[in-house]
């Protein structure tokens, strides 16, 4: 690099010059490469929810027009939106979800902020095992145990009941919750602790008083996790759950919507876009948050 | 009345590793006493267990003559202002230090009289509002001691509060922390690692080593007459210059051999306390403000002798010279107007009246 | 708490020192049990509901149809010996391989391409690629299923628009096998990009400059600095990713129900099809198990990726 420079001596000034120029002739086209790149990313991520929004808004009839441009409605209605809302079950299933969600969210915070508490700070026989372990039981799917759990519900009587649901949401969202708050919690500088400690603090003002507030950020990421997966989950509702009136919104939409052959498009994107709304919502107005709790998993240890 | 007596006490972890091993201390009320040490010295783990935070392995903790072995922290009634301050961050100035008083419950308006007369005397009323995030380090130290004060404790713990400070800061908040002292008056323990914070502040300085207490006695004694080798080297900057030395008896009179065939006469009212080491081999010790420019030649017991200097450090009021002497080297402090320079020999006096005489085997001064 | 009453008013002397079993360990060993209540729940849900189900499926998946027999293996070397489960094996490989390379591919562009926009655009743009993440997956799998629908497939409206005959997008196999990745691929890309912009954000600028007054051009700079800083990342993310897709269930079950002729189906939907649907819950337990010594491969890599970076950030 030094011999270069000193090879192009008389011509340093305007190699220097020439090169600056170069620079930022490079940087905009990289600029320019990689708006296209979004662009085209953009279309491939958000079509299909664009999609399920032109459907909802068109009429049976204009649905089943051969004819027309699918991605474009003419004639633009709300009753797909207004006939789900009045009849039929999907108000139920979302208030089902809403139930089961709000109630899973709460038992998962009590529980894995106790658990990462007593874990992260009051180390006992047999703790760090335990975090392994809860970590590990993170990444058991719900593939692999729905079929025992469903002679489990079936044998307490709670088959077809949605609180089986509230039952069983936790084996997924309590142990990722318990080992991010472990991570935050363990984040608190040690002397905190111990101020709290000299200034009288027992250990549950500790967690309520400290701990808590201090770690909020952590809480609330945690909490969108548990809400995001209660809201998704599938397979449960689907396996254990199967008259109309108890369905949560993830399998009561295409339940009721599809008669035999009989797919009612309009109502079945309306209602989905109506049971994406609540995440989509969230994930608006706590994107950060949003983002931080669900990625946590992989870069907190 | 809460004077802090420690006594044979121990602290060991699991795997055996002691990290303090079996020290006594007796603290008086209204003292403000300073263990200093290298990191590792077992200074901080002693506060810690008259914090309550670190239990005790054996001897015995008492505070105001309460032995405090098996008390909580809550009830030992001390206050701890740690190194990285520790205040809570969701809470405001104003909470941060009514917590405690919070937790136990006192009653509104004497929590408000105590947060805003320990506000006063730390200068920080404006702040009491804004949150920790929002407050300088200086701030957040003067938050940190107004937290200890409000809590009116019998001792005040202090873990190397300044650590985190910049040195202008820090040199700002001693004199600070003296002052508070002065006023409040409590007892207090205070930690750190600097000899120079420990000698500024102390009523009594500790200086520990490898869990153990070299030598405990208010600062110009430690500077003067250390006990040990290790408090000799640890106390003072530039460190005190060891210098291997042979002690002989030549007809009455003790002489130091030198390495450079420079003999040394040892002061005579000190040929009684030398008198057993004649014959070995011992380390010599003297500061270096005691080895100078030739001056005061006039006085007894001054020696001169001709050294060349490596390194001159001018430090405006003064100049470090740094000389090598086969095997050691020896650091002098001369008179910024005193011509030195590198390599070319010059003259440098030792004031034996200020002399050490340093037991290798035991590391004790004799 | 009741230890009060051991506090001995000030400036009376403790008479006798006080019993080596004290106070503050008898405060040590409540506060461990304390610890253990706290946990308690925690390990109710693990134990009751993880760990006794997997037992509870070990031994299901070893009696007869109408659970009245042990049979040792027998459900496992049947299931072996069918061809369509041997199909199932090979979909379920191809299924989670093809989607993650696929995701982690799409992942990493996308990552860099944000990482390059200047700071005050990017969050806009982050936002809008992270809406298939955070549709919940049976929801947007409608969205899907609609867009493949063999009559009015809007997709195909596009494709016949440029000159292209439609694909028979979930009819026939080779073509619902792709199909079933691409939603996969929609929906998870994103979480690959977030992840490696975490990562690339983490990479130290000094790095990059110090590549650059070394002579590293783009290219050099992405394979000597980018990609070693990030590689812990990208195995845990991969890794994690693998376990994810390959016990997916959601999209499979609804754009293909497994058809057609079985050659979509992977181990989550064919195990609830013959679990559940056919009600026969111990084989269906058999094929869920064969997955479990693939994920428990993959979880104790996903660990120890994890712990590793936990301590490189700790350090």
């Amino acid at each position: 690099m030094s011999g270069a420079s000193i090879a192009g001596g008389e011509n340093a000034a305007l190699g220097l010059y020439h090169k600056a120029g170069s620079i930022k002739r490079e940087r905009r086209w990289a600029l320019i490469g990689a708006y296209i790149a979004l662009a085209v990313f953009v279309v491939f991520f958000m079509f299909p929810p664009f999609h399920m929004l032109i459907t909802s808004l068109k009429s049976s009839a204009e649905i089943a027009d051969l004819q027309g441009n699918p991605w474009i409605v003419r004639s633009p209605t709300l009753e797909n939106y207004r006939d789900l809302l009045t009849n039929g079950n999907y108000v139920l299933h979302f208030r089902n979800s809403v139930i089961v969600t709000i109630a899973v969210v709460a038992i998962t915070m009590v529980i894995s902020t106790l658990a990462a508490f007593a874990l992260a700070r009051m180390r006992f026989w047999g703790s760090a095992a335990l975090a392994t372990g809860v970590f590990l039981t993170y990444l058991v799917p719900e593939t692999l145990l729905f079929i025992p759990l469903f002679q489990i519900i079936g044998g307490m009587g709670l088959y077809n009941n949605l609180l089986a649901m509230i039952l069983i949401y936790p084996t997924l969202t309590v142990p990722f919750c318990t080992w991010i708050m472990i991570g935050y919690f363990a984040s608190i500088p040690k002397e905190l602790d111990e101020a709290a400690l000299i200034d009288g603090a027992n250990h549950f003002q500790m967690l309520w008083k400290i701990f808590i507030p201090v770690a909020l950020p952590g809480i609330l990421a945690a909490t969108i996790f548990a809400f995001t997966v209660s809201w998704a989950q599938f397979l449960y509702p689907m396996a254990f759950l199967v008259s109309s009136e108890n369905m949560v919104l993830t399998v009561g939409i295409v339940s009721d919507l599809i008669r035999g052959d009989t797919f009612q498009w309009g109502k079945i994107m309306a209602g989905a876009l109506m049971a994406a709304a609540p995440p989509l919502l969230v994930y608006a107005f706590l994107m950060d948050y949003y983002i931080a709790g669900l990625t946590a998993g992989a870069t907190k240890g | 009345m809460a004077q802090v007596s420690i006594r044979n006490v121990v602290k060991a972890y699991e795997g055996g590793v002691q990290a303090v091993k079996g020290i006594d201390l007796e603290i008086a009320d209204h003292e403000f006493v300073v263990l200093v040490g290298p990191s590792g010295c077992g200074k901080s783990t002693t506060l810690r267990m008259v914090a309550g935070l670190e239990e005790i392995t054996s001897g015995e903790i008492a505070i105001g003559g309460t032995v405090v072995n098996d008390i909580p922290p809550r009830d030992r009634d001390i206050a701890m202002v740690f190194q990285n301050y520790a205040l809570y961050p969701h809470m405001s100035v104003f909470e941060n230090m009514a917590f405690g008083l919070t937790l136990r419950k006192f009653p509104k308006d004497e929590i408000k009289r105590r947060v805003d007369n320990a506000a006063r005397i730390l200068d920080i009323t404006p702040l009491l509002e804004r949150k920790p995030k929002a407050l300088s380090g200086g701030q957040r130290q003067r938050v940190a001691m107004g937290r200890a004060i409000v809590r009116d404790p019998k001792v005040f713990l202090f873990d190397e509060p300044l650590s985190n400070l910049d040195a202008k800061l820090r040199v700002q908040m001693r004199t600070e922390i003296k002052k508070v002292h002065q006023t409040v008056k409590t007892t207090t323990v205070y930690v750190t690692h600097d000899q120079v914070e420990a000698m500024t502040l102390a009523d009594r300085v500790v200086v520990m080593n490898h869990g153990i207490i070299e030598q405990v006695g208010p600062p110009q004694e430690l500077y003067h007459r250390p006990a040990t080798r290790f408090v000799a080297g640890f106390i003072g900057s530039p460190a005190m210059n060891f210098i291997p030395a042979r002690v002989e008896n030549g007809s009455g009179a003790l002489r130091l051999n030198l390495p450079n065939g420079i003999v040394l006469p040892v002061p005579a009212d000190r040929t009684a306390r030398y008198g057993a080491a004649a014959g070995k081999e011992m380390i010599f010790g003297i500061r270096p403000e005691h080895l100078t420019e030739p001056k005061n030649l006039d006085r007894d017991n001054i020696a001169t002798f001709e050294l060349t200097p490596e390194v001159i450090e001018p430090m405006g009021m003064e100049t470090l010279v740094h000389l090598w002497l086969q095997g050691a080297e020896v650091c002098s402090r001369i008179d910024p107007t005193t011509p030195a320079e590198p390599g070319r020999p010059m003259q440098v006096a030792a004031d034996l009246n200020h002399m050490h005489l340093i037991d290798p085997q035991s590391g004790r001064v004799l | 708490m009741a230890d009060g009453n051991v506090v001995t008013a000030p400036g009376v002397p403790a008479a006798v020192a006080p019993p080596r079993t004290g106070t503050l360990q008898k405060i040590a060993r409540r506060k461990s049990t304390l610890a253990f209540v706290m946990t308690l729940p925690l390990l109710v849900v693990i134990g009751g509901l993880v760990a006794y189900p997997f037992f509870y499926a070990l031994y299901l998946s070893m009696l007869n149809k109408r659970m009245t027999r042990f049979i040792g293996l027998e459900n496992y070397t049947f299931l072996l010996s069918r061809e369509t489960f041997q199909g199932v094996i090979w979909q379920s490989v191809l299924f989670a391989v093809g989607a993650v390379i696929a995701k982690a591919l799409i992942g990493f562009i996308l990552a860099h391409v944000l990482h390059a926009l200047p700071a005050k655009g990017q969050r806009k743009w982050r936002g809008m690629l992270l809406v298939p993440w955070v549709i919940p997956p049976a929801i947007s799998t409608l969205a899907w299923w609609w867009l493949f629908d063999p009559s009015y497939s809007a997709l195909n409206w596009v494709i016949t628009a440029i000159g292209v005959p439609p694909v028979a997008w979930l009819g026939e196999p080779s073509w619902a096998r792709f199909s079933v990745i691409l939603v996969n691929v929609w929906y998870g890309a994103p979480f690959f990009m977030i992840m490696y912009l975490a990562a690339l954000k983490s990479v130290p600028d000094q790095l990059y400059e110090a590549a650059a007054i070394d002579g590293a051009t783009g290219w050099q700079k992405l394979i000597h600095v980018t990609v070693p800083m990030m590689k812990n990342i990208i195995a845990i993310t991969v890794l994690f990713s693998l376990i994810v897709t390959f016990a997916n269930f959601d999209i499979v079950r609804i754009l293909t129900n497994g058809g057609p002729q079985d050659k979509t189906h992977i181990f989550g939907t064919y195990a609830f099809q013959v679990g559940i649907q056919s009600g026969d819950l111990p084989l269906g337990s058999a094929v869920s198990l064969f997955m479990f010594p693939i994920l428990a491969i993959f979880a104790v890599f996903v660990l120890r990726g994890v712990t590793r970076r936990s301590r490189e950030m700790a350090g």
